[in-house]
């Protein structure tokens, strides 16, 4: 019997890649570890290795084939006495020929819901909108600020040679060369420890976490050095410095991978914390954070990465720190999400709209300073509030958007507030157990429902 | 004996015993008169500084931790004396010497002690937390162990626009221990960083002495890994640490990268204010002053020398103590930070 070679997953995230080269034709002799093709994924190019013997008997995705799912078949692998009249091809597969734009979504997360965002104030009409993906945008963002100061560097493991873990850095080594794009040990403390002694005599430092779950190895460094020094030395002297890198659940990391900081950085005077959903966002967002003379947390999603999103065609778009935007109009009820949580609200809302319910939805984008006026503008129209995020419900974003609300727009609020979070359990692996530990589209659905007694 | 680098282009290697039973010399930097008494009137203004702040915060008019420098002033005033403008100070908690040395003013520091608003940080930083842009001191931290990594990140920025000063990150035999040291130590010598690693061990991490919590308590060492050269200094001796301190600073600005410096200290009190110091014996400390202390150690040479009279010094030493007489009266007169500034420099 034949056996069938599968499009292999090679991360986490993965869910299609391109089928860039084949290695083997069609004819040769294959012994397990031969590798046989090239796959190029968002994150990086690998190598495809057989694990079964026999001969290639037929290539049923051709090279240069862009969007193959996984687990799509790729080719026939014939066994002894098999022809290549025996590699009958499965259906056909679902691989898009050379589509422009990837098709959105990763699992876990629902895709990309068609709930319109509206315009940034920021952005002049007429402007142009260039679909993007936020892995893009950020490295647009930061290639601009080099361009623009050359005090600003990146320092980070693999940010240089390996082109960034997850591609972010992609091609910056080569514009900017090895003094400004410095490959770190694995050394959290110590290279954040040098990030913030650098910003200290001026430097603007971008210093990438590959996660921000590494970065409690740092913690002590982003608090008590850079967050407190402009406070303790009166003024004089601050941390100009950036750290950034993906915060929260991938797909199936673990426990330990799998952390929201958000709440945790936000409690911290002396830092901003940003949290964007849109590849706009984070551009204007991550330009804004390299300029600013303050010590900012970016916090970024692996799962986000490879989404599109139309960004502003500018030769300087810079958005301010510390506004929400108004995803959407609405005058129900209000939900405030930010980051991934972005993915689950406007997929409700989308679904609420269809039932009558009309929401706004508000994305923070920053949590610290947070844009708690903006918030409240809307629950005064709406009188009810949802908040949505992943990170652990105990002490979360929502629950101090909840307390303030309460202090100051308790007149306003016709049903009490709900908080969506992540479950207060450690990220479990199991797909079933991992998806019911994160927020889901029903959850937010059903709260929005509740508040507005339906 | 482990080989142990040297940074000493001739290959000396100075000698010193760990745990500092003794304070067998390295090189000795040959003095002019002008430099012995400019390190007898530091250390003295270090000494009388900590001894006034000692008095200041048995009265109350200072609060909360107080770390005393006193009996290793010849570690920061050596270290000085080879520094050219825009190279960098950072070091720990017990850090009013390193800011006076620095060439910070008495009365800021004073009032930053006694938490007025005419303090270095106006009152908000505090005894372990002063900083001056101006004299390239970055502070003052708290946390044992981080400034160590932070120095290690002045230095890449000097790396980093090509100029060719040196970072002395300065800490001590307790720090020694924490990991991000080594971590910083990796990154230093793989970049060749421009740092000067000054341990100054002065025996006891608190009330934990060097033998009780170092494997390797021979500190200039601990690079070895690394490739960092280490020399173990008699920090008693402004002279020897000098003599160290230009071959520190040579090293680093030819590029060479990290050096380690190690200083055999003693600090005469306890570790902070409420500190009984019962872990050493009276006459252990009774010895280090009486045979070693780094002010009377000058001053006797002064004296041998006739490069200056006991009226001379009675003078200097007047001076020094109207210098701090004045920073004294200045942090309790001088009103405590305005209420608003409690929101002040949060974020720039």
């Amino acid at each position: 019997m034949t056996i069938e070679i599968l499009m292999p997953a090679l991360s986490p995230t993965m869910e299609e890649g391109t089928l860039s080269k084949w290695v083997k034709q069609e004819g040769d002799k294959i012994v397990a570890g031969d590798v046989i093709a090239e796959i190029e994924t968002d994150k990086a190019t690998m190598e495809v290795e057989a694990v079964d013997e026999g001969v290639l008997g037929k290539i049923l995705i051709a090279a240069g084939t862009a969007n193959v799912k996984v687990n799509t078949p790729i080719a026939v692998l014939l066994q002894d006495g098999e022809t290549a009249a025996d590699a009958v091809a499965p259906a056909a597969p679902k691989a898009v020929e050379a589509a422009p734009a990837p098709v959105a979504a990763a699992a876990p997360v629902p895709a990309q819901p068609k709930v319109e965002a509206l315009a940034d104030p920021a952005i002049p009409a007429g402007t142009e909108f260039v679909s993007t993906t936020v892995r893009e945008a950020l490295r647009d963002a930061m290639a601009e600020e080099m361009r623009r100061d050359g005090d600003v560097f990146i320092m980070g493991e693999e940010v240089a040679e390996y082109q960034g873990a997850y591609k972010i850095t992609q091609g910056l080594l080569q514009e900017f060369g090895p003094r400004r794009m410095v490959d770190t040990p694995i050394t959290e403390h110590g290279f954040a420890g040098i990030g913030v002694g650098a910003a200290f005599t001026g430097l603007k430092p971008i210093v990438e976490f590959m996660t921000f779950n590494f970065a409690m190895q740092a913690i002590d460094h982003i608090i008590n050095s850079a967050a407190k020094t402009l406070y303790m030395s009166g003024g004089q002297m601050g941390a100009p410095i950036v750290f950034r890198g993906p915060n929260g659940a991938a797909a199936r990391v673990g426990a330990q991978h799998s952390q929201c900081y958000a709440a945790w950085y936000s409690q911290i005077p002396g830092l901003k914390v940003v949290m964007p959903y849109t590849a706009a966002d984070a551009k204007g967002l991550l330009k804004a954070a390299i300029r600013d003379p303050n010590p900012v947390i970016f916090l970024e999603s692996e799962i986000l990465y490879g989404q599109s999103f139309d960004v502003p065609k500018l030769d300087d778009f810079v958005l301010p720190i510390g506004k929400a935007r108004v995803h959407r109009q609405g005058k129900d009820a209000t939900v405030v999400s930010f980051g991934i949580g972005m993915s689950y609200a406007t997929k409700a809302v989308a679904e609420l709209e269809k039932e009558g319910i009309d929401v706004e939805l508000i994305d923070l984008r920053t949590i610290r300073p947070m844009d708690l006026p903006a918030v409240i503008e809307s629950v005064k129209k709406t009188g009810r509030l949802v908040t949505v995020e992943e990170g652990f419900p105990q002490s979360s974003v929502g629950t101090e958007i909840a307390t303030r609300v309460m202090q100051q727009a308790f007149d306003y609020l016709d049903a009490p507030i709900i908080t969506i979070a992540g479950k207060d359990v450690p990220m479990p692996y199991a797909a079933n157990l991992e998806k019911l530990a994160l927020p889901s589209v029903a959850e937010v659905v059903e709260a929005v429902k509740t508040v507005c007694y339906k | 004996m482990a080989p142990r680098k040297s940074a000493s282009a001739s290959g000396r290697k100075s000698a010193g015993k760990a745990g500092g039973k003794d304070f067998t010399v390295g090189a000795i930097a040959d003095f002019s008169k002008d430099e012995d008494l400019a390190a007898y009137r530091e250390m003295l203004l270090i000494r009388r500084f900590e001894e006034k702040a000692g008095q200041l915060y048995g009265m109350g008019f200072i609060g909360g931790f107080c770390h005393l420098y006193i009996g290793q002033e010849a570690v920061v005033v050596g270290m000085q004396m080879a520094l050219k403008d825009g190279d960098g100070v950072i070091t720990g908690y017990r850090d009013h010497g390193h800011m006076l040395a620095a060439g910070m003013s008495a009365r800021g520091v004073m009032a930053e002690l006694t938490g007025r608003q005419g303090g270095l940080s106006r009152g908000k930083g505090g005894s372990m937390h002063m900083f001056s842009k101006e004299k390239h001191f970055y502070g003052g931290h708290g946390i044992v162990g981080a400034q160590v990594a932070l120095g290690t990140g002045i230095a890449f920025a000097n790396k980093y626009r090509g100029n060719d000063n040196v970072s002395l990150a300065y800490f001590g035999d307790g720090a020694a221990n924490q990991g991000q040291v080594y971590e910083s130590f990796n990154m230093a010598a793989l970049w060749k960083l421009p740092v000067i690693y000054i341990i100054e061990n002065n025996r006891y991490a608190m009330g934990t002495a060097v033998s009780r919590a170092s494997a390797q308590t021979d500190f200039s060492q601990r690079g070895l890994s690394f490739n960092i050269p280490g020399i173990q200094v008699d920090g008693m001796d402004v002279r020897a640490v000098k003599a160290a301190a230009d071959e520190a600073t040579a090293f680093c600005r030819a590029g060479k990268g990290p050096i380690i410096l190690e200083m055999l200290t003693y600090r005469y009190r306890g570790h902070s204010m409420s500190d009984p110091a019962k872990y050493r014996s009276k006459d252990e400390v009774q010895k280090m002053r009486s045979d070693h202390d780094p002010i009377e150690q000058v001053k006797a040479r002064l004296l041998e020398k006739g490069w200056a009279s006991e009226d001379e010094l009675k003078q200097i030493d007047k001076n020094v103590r109207d210098i701090v007489a004045d920073s004294a009266d200045f942090a309790q007169a001088d009103p405590e930070p305005d209420v608003s500034e409690l929101y002040t420099d949060i974020l720039a």
